[in-house]
């Protein structure tokens, strides 16, 4: 028993070991080096924690604080209200519909930098499309970017597939006995979903809603393209990255970011804590899914097409610029041409090729740290074994910039065995810069899995002779596909478009991604067209690549289900 | 014909240079804030004439691009720094990461306008010059019925309320440039107060100033704030838009400079020599392009309506402009205009409709009191937290330097504790005079 006790312990520990060791030096480290300003005085280098009491001394920062938080929690709601229509259908009906929202509902994710900003302003601003139409036929404009409400209403859109992709996963995992269990009880339509359903589904949509929030907190591209400073990130990020200044509040800043982010996910597990969300899955899992009558599906239809055209227009916008000669100050582009696809032609195969690579490694790497970091956490008794989720998560918060300027600064003069070159300057620094960066939604999705698995199943399967290798390999896994799937998404999708940390990092133009690409062409007027050409062709080579993962991951579970099926009546 | 001047222009390289036996082969790294339309132009036009050489670019923006020489210092893998602003320059010189060159190229004159063209230590050259001026879309100002704005006082004027977008001085070096010119050529307190003014009419303060050009193009606002090139590129590219310099400007010489321990330091030199020859400085006229070349002859090649500063005189010359001055106070200024300005926008655009209204409802009918108020409440939108005297003072810019000074000379004071005093001054200020104006108004 003793011995049993230990080998329990003994693999895990090490993986647990491996991976703080790869957060701490991928991670901890080079953030430590740069953030160590926020902890000296600035006049004379001993350390101190006056700045932090500097920051919450000026009302511009508190304002800011305030501004963020605010920004933060309307997102989270915003969000909420366009992704749980969504994700209700596409589990609950059988509907046409569904597969529109599965492939169409992570497309908000990958918006490719500025050109997605120009793009929202040519539709939204307030001489952009929609009000130009307002102000011409109906004599009034409706301010959509202005203030913090255009940062609302922008990062929801951008957002809240994190909330869909995760509940939706979540509520594919409940056991459909739950729900009939309440129908013979019952209960039906709305009870049920409030009762039963949406509560089970919980843990997913805590991890959705806590990433929403986190990253809202955090993003600081959405309030710099409408010119919002008043909040943290911006505030950061402009004291950082000014000419010939690196004020420490720049830092302190950061420090604050992410601890608020540890405390807002300590928040969000504490709201989960002391329920059991594990339902004992008999294979087949997922609620029952009804038939819809005629005209209640021209209904879901509508509600679904209005919402993914509010949430792809930006991708619309994108369109039209890309095959747009001039558009300036007109509802509609002068005139189309394919030149700017021309343009990026020749360019555009080696951007491709690197960030597929990049983006596609980056999201391996994520799904296998997550799911081995939420093994840990969730089913060992190892010491300290939270810290891994909080320092995973922590990267959220972390501005890419830091991290870009932390990488140079450790491992500038690292030489890497037989590349013949700087560590620092290796594509694979900006694969990894990706798998930190991105860590945390991989990890949110996988924990979120594998607190809906019921450990009675691997407990079982332990006491029929399974090692704890194969355990995992053959029961949790599988059952926790839907959480790694979702999580691969997510962290492909938007590593593909990271910029803040590549751009620091790009050491020539043969390894740079498409956003690096992107970036470069929309430094000037004529750039404009071939950067959303360039920005079009991002998304739909990631978009391709999404879909592709899900066939893969969906075909190889329906196999598995098929294989186990067999298994099960041999043996009986 | 675009393509007949490059290829002309290129072939003509070819021949001058491989006669010459100027070649130089291996790779060579340049980064650069410059956009792919620039850089793409001159790395084909470099690697035709000298056919062993490749030109790696790494784009980077300007801040970005300081930090990667910063941080790979110890074993630099660039050769060249490639950019508009003289103050990021001025950094790098500072840190000791660029070395000494000077150029071989004839017929450069040392200034233009009042600035001089190289870095006076010889650490880097300019190879183009470029001015600020204002720009206006065509489209927006015909559906608002609004004027053309040529001088900076135009802006201030209470028709473009709203209007008008900028970027700011903290973000990029050559705004720091436009807003010091303003307060050189008017003084400290009339300067600013002109600044203010004119921010009161801001619709935006961008993030990048190609954020300016942008919102300008696309009609998010009417008005920009821009260097010139953005102007004359963004026209030459088909937007309906224009340019103008206004009288009170400043021509500013956009950039290159070698990098200390630069692995190809023959083609790096051989780039320079190349950028400032007269078939370098002709790409400069490139639609895309559009940048002042700093070879007066190249002026000959110009379309007409080109400007050319060193026949206009009116452009650049106003101002004399202390670059000392401007330097020893170079990180007050940007503080200032972001607490002021950047960060309080809502406040002051508030106190400027506000008074602007006020003035309105007085026209016309004289009252003493009133006027009274509306005095008073510019005078508080104009003030200053910080006298010229303090801003120029060593000890007090160095509050907000990186760089501390060694152990043992303690500063009294951190750059947040004096911003929040300002923060707070400016604020109540904008907001008292928000108030008075609004009972001025409130007597008609």
């Amino acid at each position: 028993m003793r011995r049993a006790v230990q080998s329990f312990q003994r693999g895990p520990a090490a993986i647990g070991l491996l991976i703080a060791l790869f957060l701490g030096v991928f991670l901890v480290v080079p953030v430590g080096k740069v953030i160590l300003v926020a902890f000296q005085d600035p006049n004379t280098g001993a350390a101190t924690l006056i700045n932090f009491l500097d920051f919450f001394r000026n009302s511009l920062f508190r304002e800011s604080f305030v501004n963020s938080f605010y920004v933060s929690a309307m997102s989270v709601l915003v969000a909420s209200a366009i992704s749980i229509p969504l994700a209700y259908f596409t589990t609950r009906f059988n509907f046409g519909g569904a597969v529109l929202i599965q492939t169409l509902g992570v497309i908000p994710l990958i918006m490719p930098p500025f050109v997605g900003a120009v793009a929202m302003q040519l539709l939204f601003g307030d001489n952009g499309s929609v009000n130009l139409l307002l102000d011409e036929y109906l004599g009034f404009t409706i301010p959509f970017m202005s203030g913090l409400n255009g940062v609302i209403l922008v990062e929801s859109i951008h957002y809240f597939p994190f909330i869909l992709i995760n509940l939706s996963a979540a509520l594919n995992n409940i056991d459909r006995s739950m729900e009939e269990s309440a129908q013979n009880l019952g209960a039906s339509g709305v009870r049920l979903f409030r009762r039963i359903v949406f509560p089970l589904a919980m843990p997913g949509f805590v991890a959705g809603a806590a990433l929403v929030f986190i990253k809202v907190f955090d993003d600081l591209g959405t309030p710099l393209l409408l010119n919002v400073n008043n909040m943290l990130a911006p505030q950061a990020y402009l004291r950082i990255s000014s000419i010939g200044i690196s004020d420490p509040m720049g830092y302190v800043i950061s420090v604050i970011l992410v601890a608020f982010s540890l405390l807002s996910l300590w928040v969000s597990l504490l709201a989960l804590k002391g329920k059991d969300y594990s339902t004992l899955q008999k294979g087949g899992g997922g609620l029952m899914r009804r038939d819809l009558r005629t005209w209640e599906k021209a209904g879901c239809y509508v509600v679904v097409i209005a919402i993914l055209l509010l949430v792809l227009s930006p991708h619309i916008g994108l369109l039209l610029l890309s095959f747009g000669t001039v558009w300036s100050f007109a509802v509609l582009p002068d005139a189309f041409t394919l030149e700017h696809y021309y343009t990026v032609f020749e360019s555009a195969s080696q951007y491709i090729t690197n960030t597929l690579l990049y983006a596609g490694l980056a999201a391996l790497m994520d799904v296998i740290l997550a799911t081995a970091i939420a093994y840990v956490v969730w089913r060992t008794k190892l010491a300290g074994r939270k810290w891994l989720d909080y320092g995973a998560t922590g990267a959220l918060a972390v501005p890419g910039v830091v991290l870009g300027i932390g990488y140079l600064r450790t491992f500038h003069d690292l030489q890497v065995p037989f590349a013949e070159q700087s560590l620092a300057s290796w594509w694979v620094i900006i694969v990894i810069a990706m798998t930190i960066r991105r860590l945390p939604y991989a990890l949110r999705a996988c924990v979120a899995a594998i607190q809906q698995i019921d450990v009675m199943l691997e407990e079982a399967a332990e006491n029929l002779g399974a090692t704890k290798g194969r355990t995992v390999y053959r029961i949790v896994v599988p059952l926790m596909i839907g959480g790694i799937l979702a999580g691969f998404v997510t962290s492909f999708a938007t590593a593909s478009v990271e910029l803040s940390a590549t751009i620091m990092l790009v050491a020539r133009e043969s390894d740079a991604p498409l956003a690096y690409g992107i970036y470069e062409f929309m430094q000037s007027a004529a750039g404009r067209g071939p950067g959303a050409a360039l920005g079009v062709v991002a998304v739909i080579f990631v978009g391709l690549g999404t879909y592709i993962s899900h066939r893969i991951i969906e075909g190889g579970k329906r196999k598995r289900e098929s294989t186990s099926i067999v298994a099960q009546e041999a043996t009986i | 014909m675009k393509k007949n001047i490059v290829t002309s222009v290129v072939l003509a390289a070819a021949l001058t240079l491989s006669q010459a036996a100027l070649a130089v082969d291996g790779k060579l790294t340049i980064v650069t804030s410059f956009p792919k339309d620039l850089t793409a132009v001159y790395k084909q036009a470099f690697e035709a004439a000298n056919p062993g050489a490749q030109v790696e670019v790494l784009n980077k923006k300007t801040t970005a691009g300081i930090k990667y020489l910063q941080e790979t210092a110890g074993s630099n893998s660039s050769d060249l720094f490639w950019a508009s602003a003289p103050d990021a320059f001025e950094v790098l010189k500072g840190d000791g990461l660029l070395v000494r060159y000077r150029p071989k190229a004839e017929g450069i004159p040392d200034k233009v306008g009042a600035f001089p063209i190289n870095d006076p230590d010889g650490y880097y050259s300019g190879f183009a010059a470029s001015g600020y001026g204002i720009m206006w879309n065509e489209r927006y100002i015909k559906a608002k019925k609004l004027p053309v704005a040529k001088e900076w006082a135009d802006l201030k004027k209470p028709v473009f309320h709203g209007h008008v977008g900028m970027s700011a001085p903290s973000r990029s070096g050559t705004t720091h440039l436009t807003v010091e010119t303003v307060l050189q050529g008017m003084g400290w307190d009339a300067g600013w107060a002109e600044w203010k003014e004119i921010a009161g009419n801001f619709k935006t303060v961008t993030e990048r100033s190609f954020g300016v050009p942008d919102g300008v193009n696309s009609g998010q606002f009417g008005y920009g704030i821009v260097i010139d090139f953005f102007g004359l590129s963004s026209k030459a590219s088909g937007f309906p838009v224009d340019f103008v310099y206004p009288r009170v400007t400043t021509l500013v010489p956009a950039n290159i400079g070698i990098v200390k321990n630069a692995p190809n330091q023959p083609a790096a030199e051989a780039f320079i020599e190349y950028l400032l020859s007269p078939e370098g400085q002709t790409l400069l006229l490139d639609p895309k392009i559009q940048r002042l070349p700093v070879n007066p002859k190249t002026y000959a090649k110009a379309p007409a309506g080109f400007p050319n500063p060193f026949k206009d005189k009116s452009i650049g010359a106003a101002v004399k402009f202390d670059l000392d001055l401007s330097k020893n106070r170079y990180n007050v200024v940007n503080s200032l205009f972001d607490v002021m300005v950047t960060y309080r926008l809502d406040d002051l655009q508030a106190a400027t409709a506000a008074i602007q209204e006020a003035e309105a409802a007085l026209a016309g009918k004289p009252n003493a009191e009133a006027a009274g108020l509306i005095a008073q409440a510019k005078a508080l939108v104009a003030k200053v937290p910080t006298d010229e005297a303090t801003a120029g003072q060593k000890e007090f810019n160095s509050i907000f330097k990186k760089k501390r000074k060694k152990a043992g000379s303690k500063l009294e004071g951190r750059q947040a504790e004096v911003e929040q005093a300002w923060d707070a001054e400016v604020k109540a200020n904008y907001e008292k005079a928000t108030e008075l104006a609004k009972k001025a108004s409130s007597m008609f």
